[in-house]
């Protein structure tokens, strides 16, 4: 194994788990405000989770994001081919 | 760990068969028998239209006018029927596609980034379309040089990066998910990965939806007057 693939390695590690942070932040901040709006108003409560799925699928689609470069880093790396 | 060694890479296809020099892989496959099924499924509810529908009819009549609802409330253009067959067809196949790792043995088509860029291209070129078609070619270049001329490199740019970011989203979600519940069953074993399936089958339908709507707001931003709209 030599040092362009142990890099890659560790950049695709590097790349889900720096990656990961922001959304998680990001959920956890929709999340909670749209707890708050359904304890508010607990008769929308479905129009309010419907729109939170739709927004927690955009949030996430960052980190899957980090999670297609870590792939593309571990299985089709230009470098090492 | 004595499986993940032999994980196949999550980017390349299978190829099944070849016909004379063109290598046919599995997700083309997949992808005709989705095809036929959806054209099946069509072809029964159309054959015999009636005023006092059938069960069957009524259930088709309820997907296609709850498509059409959709469209006009998210598109909000004069003539939303000129969309629908488009916009309806990109749904029902997402949909299907994302849906048919229940069947045993089959893994989705949009798990491979061949599929996604197909729709993304198709996604692209309606834009250009449906544009041109509805401003004229020199009022939808005109388009681009909002909200001044200084934003054309941005616009341009801008036109094709949502595209790819479209592509790329639906790819990343739906490969992800197969991805995992592969690690997973090597790992765990039978029946472990059924709960991470049934998050699947929600993330799919989700990714479907997202995929119509962005697509929705590209094409009406082209068409509509207020300029593109961002994402």
């Amino acid at each position: 194994m030599n040092w362009v693939e142990i890099v890659s390695i560790l950049a695709a590690a590097m790349a889900v788990s720096f990656g990961a942070i922001g959304p998680a932040l990001g959920e956890g901040r929709a999340v909670a405000a749209a707890m708050d709006a359904i304890a508010r108003q607990p008769e929308a409560a479905g129009t309010i989770s419907r729109t939170l799925f739709v927004g927690l699928a955009m949030i996430e689609t960052m980190a899957i994001y980090c999670l297609v470069i870590a792939l593309l880093v571990l299985f089709a790396n230009p470098f090492i081919h | 760990m004595r499986n993940l060694t032999v994980i196949e890479s999550p980017l390349a296809a299978r190829t099944l068969f070849t016909v004379g020099p063109v290598p046919i892989t599995e997700p083309v496959v997949v992808t005709w028998g989705i095809m036929g099924v959806l054209t099946f499924a069509g072809w029964l509810a159309a054959r015999s239209l009636r005023i006092r529908p059938s069960r069957y009819q009524a259930l088709i009549e309820l997907v296609v006018v709850s498509i059409e609802d959709q469209v006009q409330s998210t598109m909000r253009v004069s003539a939303p029927q000129a969309y629908v067959p488009m916009i309806g067809t990109l749904f029902l196949f997402i949909l299907t596609a994302n849906w048919s790792s229940l069947v045993p043995g089959i893994e989705p088509p949009t798990a491979h980034i061949e599929t996604d860029a197909a729709l993304g291209l198709i996604v692209f070129f309606a834009i250009l379309y449906f544009g041109i078609r509805a401003r004229g070619l020199g009022g939808y270049l005109s388009t681009f040089a909002e909200p001044s001329i200084v934003m054309i490199p941005l616009n341009v740019v801008e036109t094709f990066t949502r595209t790819f970011s479209l592509v790329v989203r639906l790819f990343g979600n739906v490969m992800s998910g197969v991805f995992i519940i592969g690690i997973i069953l090597s790992l765990a074993g039978l029946l472990v990965p059924i709960p991470l399936m049934a998050l699947e089958l929600l993330v799919g339908a989700i990714q479907a939806y997202i995929f119509t709507v962005l697509a929705m707001v590209f094409i009406g931003s082209a068409v509509s007057a207020r300029g593109a709209a961002g994402s």
